[in-house]
């Protein structure tokens, strides 16, 4: 059914698929906790119940995109890793942090709650920033000059704004009120944040990476491609506009700014995409050199065929259940 | 330290760890259904109420579960390269299919169990309920598939230093699966049970007057009643199978040097690994001949016939009798226990709940103890026979693995201190909670505000 030179192809496509799923949903709960206030209970509270129901499996994409690069290009994940070994294990730190704070700050007396509230932000922002700094070094094909390690200290910001963008554009579709006008304060201001990230990688990308230049800037694809971050400036403007005029009480935002971030993001990681493929480490390895035995992918992909749309069906299912506004924590 | 041994011990922390809160919650979430389906049945507001407490506390361990289990997926690959460059055609598919088949589900149905008790219909709820507990015992399947195989590989073939499945069937249901995946789930059952026990144990300790205390002690008791003897068959048959395959791990278990026939069951010994001799021995003639064998002159190898090929003796001896130690502890307190309770169902004696009390986390240390016996008695390989552990380590500086081996002690140390914390903190909190204040399937103001929140 599947012949082993769709294989590198299909698992990339469905690692890549994991990986911008990881970055829609855990970005927005990393988000979310970036934003979290440490001196107004209530808020902190309601945006918690907002991620409440969905952080643990958000956070089972990275094990999935992890694993599939484990599974189907094994040389490839021991390159990254070893190269990324010190950012990955503070990474690792940040995702402990902030998953267990979650639980402790609910359970523990009230004056320490404060520390997990604490934690639970210093931990999302560690994690977010952490992925953008390795993000960078990734796209510096993991050379630690002091260009490369600036340029991903930009990127490591650029993640984090990002994330508290999704973030904000969630707590305005989730909540109501005070806190949702302070969220589309918050997502303007993420927002003007995150143009500036992406136009800074966008420029400083070709520069450095003559197979990006390449890729980009030959004609004709290049009418094409180019459309792409201009069509991510242009929404990042529409959703800038419109978020005004919600401040203004002129428009009642609701979903429209979480869809226009989607799009960015989706967006955003096309353009990645375009820039490496087919490399899954840049400059060294493509998906197709560091492919793993066939027969033992066909054994897996089979089953998956079956169960990922059956994981995609529960996850809406799941979300539909919490759907609207969200509610006090009623917590059994 | 070299990279090697740095390696070894962050690999064996974050295991160890991150064991510590699977082993609770695989059978603490069957624990939470049959209190779910007891109050579906009876319509009693106490088995609401167990229900209630047990799932806050399954909350937290699953969170901590989760969160160092992700960085299990890192460590393979940051510390570990040579495994999955040897044999990762057999592990990659294993673990694959865990996070598709059990990680999700367990994780997303997770989200209606903890928050979708007034937005679902009951059954739904419960079904919410019985899929995390289907979930996460799934999840036991598929990692002990992979590691039952690294012990007793089978159903594959090497190609140029590379593992190749042939087999997928034999693979999964590789000899020592069975037992192991028997051994293991009993061992959560256990650990459940001890730290169900203990905990309602304390809360009688401190006064709590109310039912909902009493009724988990004696259904915890009850359980470990019913499974630590079937647990030390399984462990029997476990060893069993051990010997026929891995027969140095058990001469070091045994703390057998020489091979003998009708060899003693030691008691107490120090095995010195440097002289291959053991000191202080106090041991039963031809007792361990006649368990294993079933001849009290059967033969048992001795580590000196694997030169070279055979595990360090002193920790797996230690280990395998910390373990044994305890489960005999376990079958005492729990018979005992389950004894009185049947006669005295109101007022349990004060020095019953004391000892129960002191048994709380005895599953996790026979767990880690049981986990230290297998996994060092496969030493020096990684996978038997097919890959030393040697040669699949990184070669990371050891500044490095140093530095992220401080980190992750540091970061597990805070988060056991407030775990163990936390889940008293919350049990001295439901003391002073009335009866049942509520109605119990309906949320009230006092729940959702101040210190009942969450």
């Amino acid at each position: 059914m599947f012949s082993d030179a769709q294989l590198p192809i299909i698992f990339a496509s469905l690692m890549a698929f994991a990986i911008i799923v990881y970055a829609l949903l855990d970005g927005y709960d990393l988000g979310v906790g970036m934003l979290l206030p440490t001196n107004n209970e209530t808020e902190s509270d309601t945006m918690i119940a907002s991620i409440g129901p969905f952080w643990d499996a958000n956070e089972t994409w990275l094990v999935l995109a992890v694993g599939l690069l484990l599974i189907a290009f094994p040389v490839a994940h021991s390159l990254v890793l070893g190269a990324l070994y010190i950012p990955v294990s503070i990474m690792l730190i940040g995702l402990i942090i902030r998953g267990v704070a979650f639980d402790f700050r609910a359970k523990v007396k009230s004056h320490n709650k404060r520390l997990w509230d604490r934690l639970f932000k210093f931990g999302s922002a560690l994690t977010a920033f952490m992925q953008g700094f390795m993000l960078g070094l990734y796209v510096m094909q993991f050379e630690y000059t002091i260009y490369s390690v600036a340029f991903s200290l930009i990127s490591g910001l650029g993640v984090c704004v990002a994330y508290t963008l999704i973030g904000a554009a969630w707590l305005i579709m989730k909540t109501d009120g005070e806190l949702q006008q302070k969220a589309t304060v918050w997502a303007k201001r993420a927002g003007r944040l995150t143009f500036i990230s992406i136009l800074v990688v966008c420029s400083v990308n070709p520069i450095i990476n003559n197979k990006v230049m390449t890729v980009w800037f030959t004609f004709p694809q290049a009418i094409f491609l180019l459309n792409l971050p201009l069509l991510c400036f242009c929404l990042i403007g529409i959703n800038d506009w419109l978020l005004t005029l919600a401040i203004r009480k002129r428009f009642k935002t609701a979903w429209v700014p979480f869809a226009l971030v989607v799009c960015v993001f989706v967006g955003g990681y096309l353009g990645l995409i375009i820039s490496f493929y087919p490399d899954v480490v840049p400059g060294k390895l493509s998906i197709f050199d560091s492919i793993t035995d066939p027969s033992s992918l066909r054994f897996l992909l089979y089953g998956s065929l079956i169960v990922i749309p059956a994981i995609l069906m529960y996850t809406v299912f799941s979300y539909r259940i919490f759907w609207g506004k969200v509610e006090p924590l009623t917590y059994y | 330290m070299d990279v090697f041994m740095l390696s070894r011990i962050q690999f064996a922390a974050n295991i160890s760890f991150h064991i510590l809160f699977p082993t609770i919650t695989i059978a603490l979430a069957w624990f939470l259904v049959f209190f779910k389906i007891r109050f579906q049945l009876s319509g009693h507001p106490v088995w609401m109420r167990i229900y209630r407490f047990w799932v806050k506390v399954f909350a937290l361990t699953f969170a901590l579960g989760v969160v160092s289990g992700i960085t299990m997926s890192f460590q393979f690959g940051t510390n570990w390269p040579g495994f999955m460059e040897t044999v990762g055609n057999i592990a990659g598919p294993l673990l694959g299919y865990e996070v598709l088949t059990a990680f999700f589900l367990e994780a997303t149905f997770l989200g209606i169990m903890l928050f979708g008790i007034n937005k679902v219909p009951p059954w739904l709820h419960t079904l919410a309920t019985l899929l995390v507990a289907f979930g996460t015992s799934l999840s036991a399947f598929w990692i002990l598939a992979l590691n039952s195989w690294m012990h007793t590989p089978a159903g594959f073939e090497v190609r140029d230093g590379v593992a190749f499945a042939t087999d997928w069937y034999a693979i999964i249901f590789n000899p020592s699966f069975p037992y192991r995946l028997g051994h293991t789930l009993l061992a959560s059952g256990l650990t459940a049970s001890f730290f169900i026990a203990g905990i309602s144990a304390y809360r009688l300790l401190k006064g709590d007057h109310k039912k909902a205390p009493r009724i988990a002690l004696r259904v915890a008791l009850l359980a470990a009643a019913v499974l630590t003897p079937i647990q030390m068959f399984v462990g029997d048959l476990h060893g069993l199978n051990t010997l026929k395959h891995q027969p140095q791990k058990v001469a070091a278990m045994e703390g057998i040097w020489d091979t003998k026939q009708g060899a003693p069951l030691l008691l107490f010994a120090i095995p010195d690994d440097e002289t291959r001799q053991n000191r202080w021995e106090i041991s039963i003639p031809k007792l361990a001949s006649l368990i294993l064998t079933h001849d009290w002159n059967g033969e048992l190898k001795g580590l000196n016939d694997f030169p070279d090929q055979h595990p360090p003796m002193r920790p797996i001896f230690f280990s395998f009798r910390i373990m044994v130690g305890l489960g005999l502890l376990m079958l005492i307190v729990s018979l005992a226990g389950s004894a009185i309770l049947v006669k005295h169902r109101e007022s349990p004696p004060h020095w019953l709940l004391k000892s129960v009390y002191f048994m709380t986390f005895s599953g996790w240390i026979a767990t880690l103890a049981g986990w230290y016996v297998t996994e060092i008695g496969r030493q020096p390989y990684l996978v038997q026979g097919i890959l030393t552990t040697h040669a699949a380590v990184t070669d990371q500086p050891p500044t490095a693995v140093s530095f992220t081996l401080a980190l992750y002690l540091t970061t597990y140390a805070f988060l056991l201190y407030w775990y163990i914390k936390t889940i008293f903190t919350m049990a001295k909190r439901s003391i002073t909670i009335e009866e049942y204040e509520t109605k119990d399937n309906q949320p009230t103001v006092s729940d959702i505000k101040g210190v009942q929140h969450v």
